[in-house]
């Protein structure tokens, strides 16, 4: 069974289609990169899964189920924005998400922190931009889930911390799971996907993978991208 | 090991070519325990499948051998590896004849040049 699978899945917002009859579906072991312009439906497609949003058309399943109590417990989401209490420390968090999720794995979170000499009695508003998306990024990479949602997690970080986020994401690689990430920031994660897909005004234009396009188009993704979607 | 990686040639064509690389110019000496997978993709800042994908490659080519239980090793085979080093010094040969041409050196200018720049390479 697919991890995530969309059939015609459309969501409106007024007069806003923010997606179109996506239909698409991922596998365990996959690591793919949602990839389109700003205001593309890449973080809708998110939240959908998330059960953030219902859906006005079509339906969306995770391992069969729709997004709900069941799910929520094998989905890991990484907003695109950060979501954690700025009073609260390091400690704290963990605690939480100890007691939210049953598969979350304190210590390897603190492990991870510990590296990074992160100290667990800082609060989350003393921390640096990059600090806090790297605290974010190991609470949500800390729990064993089947499937990752990471939106822009390298949005705006520097090439010290973006290269750090990405390595824990290959780390944490499970064969039984599958990560999506969100970007437009294409050059920087092409490497580590296996897979892409393109997204536009809330069409999937293109499902396929890394080196089939490098190998088809002689380009990088990136380069392909920039001849699909030249303004 | 430093890794690059060009834009317009699939990623695990070119994990093949620079792990063969590091292993005929013995920077994987043979019998050299490969790290994991997942630890190589993550040094590479590449993704695992891709890389589990050029060390079956390599596997095929017999540059480097599992053993179920320990990991994958360099080949301690020297003339797998010697066989390799001469496919790669050739193509080499040929990459760098094919641009003197473009230049319009004729072959003996060319072996001129050749036998001129070992030289001052002998002398300093």
């Amino acid at each position: 069974m697919p991890i995530l699978e969309c059939r015609e899945l459309s969501k409106r917002f007024g007069s806003v289609q923010a997606l179109d009859e996506v239909s698409l579906t991922l596998e365990a072991g996959r690591v793919v990169g949602l990839l389109g312009p700003n205001g593309s439906g890449k973080t809708t497609l998110l939240k959908l899964a998330n059960g953030l949003l219902t859906p006005t058309d079509g339906e969306i399943l995770i391992e069969g189920l729709a997004p709900g109590k069941e799910t929520h417990s094998v989905v890991s989401y990484l907003p695109d924005r950060p979501y954690l209490a700025e009073w609260m420390k390091v400690r704290q968090l963990l605690d939480l998400f100890e007691d939210f999720y049953d598969d979350f794995d304190r210590n390897k979170a603190t492990e991870m922190l510990l590296r990074l000499s992160i100290d667990e009695e800082m609060r989350i508003k003393e921390m640096s931009k990059g600090t806090r998306e790297k605290a974010q990024l190991i609470l949500v990479m800390s729990r064993k889930a089947k499937l990752y949602l990471l939106d822009e997690p390298i949005g705006g970080v520097d090439p010290a911390t973006r290269d750090y986020i990405l390595e824990t994401i290959i780390r944490n690689y499970n064969p039984e799971a599958a990560v999506v990430i969100s970007t437009h920031l294409i050059a920087d994660v092409e490497q580590v996907l296996d897979d892409v897909i393109f997204i536009n005004q809330g069409k999937i234009m293109l499902q396929s993978s890394v080196d089939a396009i490098r190998e088809e188009h002689g380009m990088s993704v990136d380069q392909y991208f920039r001849e699909v979607f030249r303004c | 090991m430093d890794w690059n990686f060009r834009g317009d040639l699939p990623i695990y064509s070119q994990l093949v070519e620079q792990i063969r690389l590091a292993i005929i110019s013995g920077v994987f000496p043979p019998g050299q325990r490969l790290a994991s997978v997942r630890d190589m993709a993550a040094e590479a800042g590449v993704n695992p499948n891709t890389m589990q994908r050029a060390l079956q490659d390599l596997e095929r080519e017999g540059m480097v051998c599992s053993q179920r239980t320990t990991g994958r090793f360099v080949t301690e085979d020297p003339n797998i590896i010697e066989q390799a080093k001469k496919q790669y010094a050739e193509e080499q040969i040929r990459a760098f004849l094919e641009t003197m041409r473009k230049l319009g050196y004729p072959r003996e200018a060319i072996l001129t040049l050749l036998k001129e720049e070992e030289k001052e390479n002998a002398d300093t």
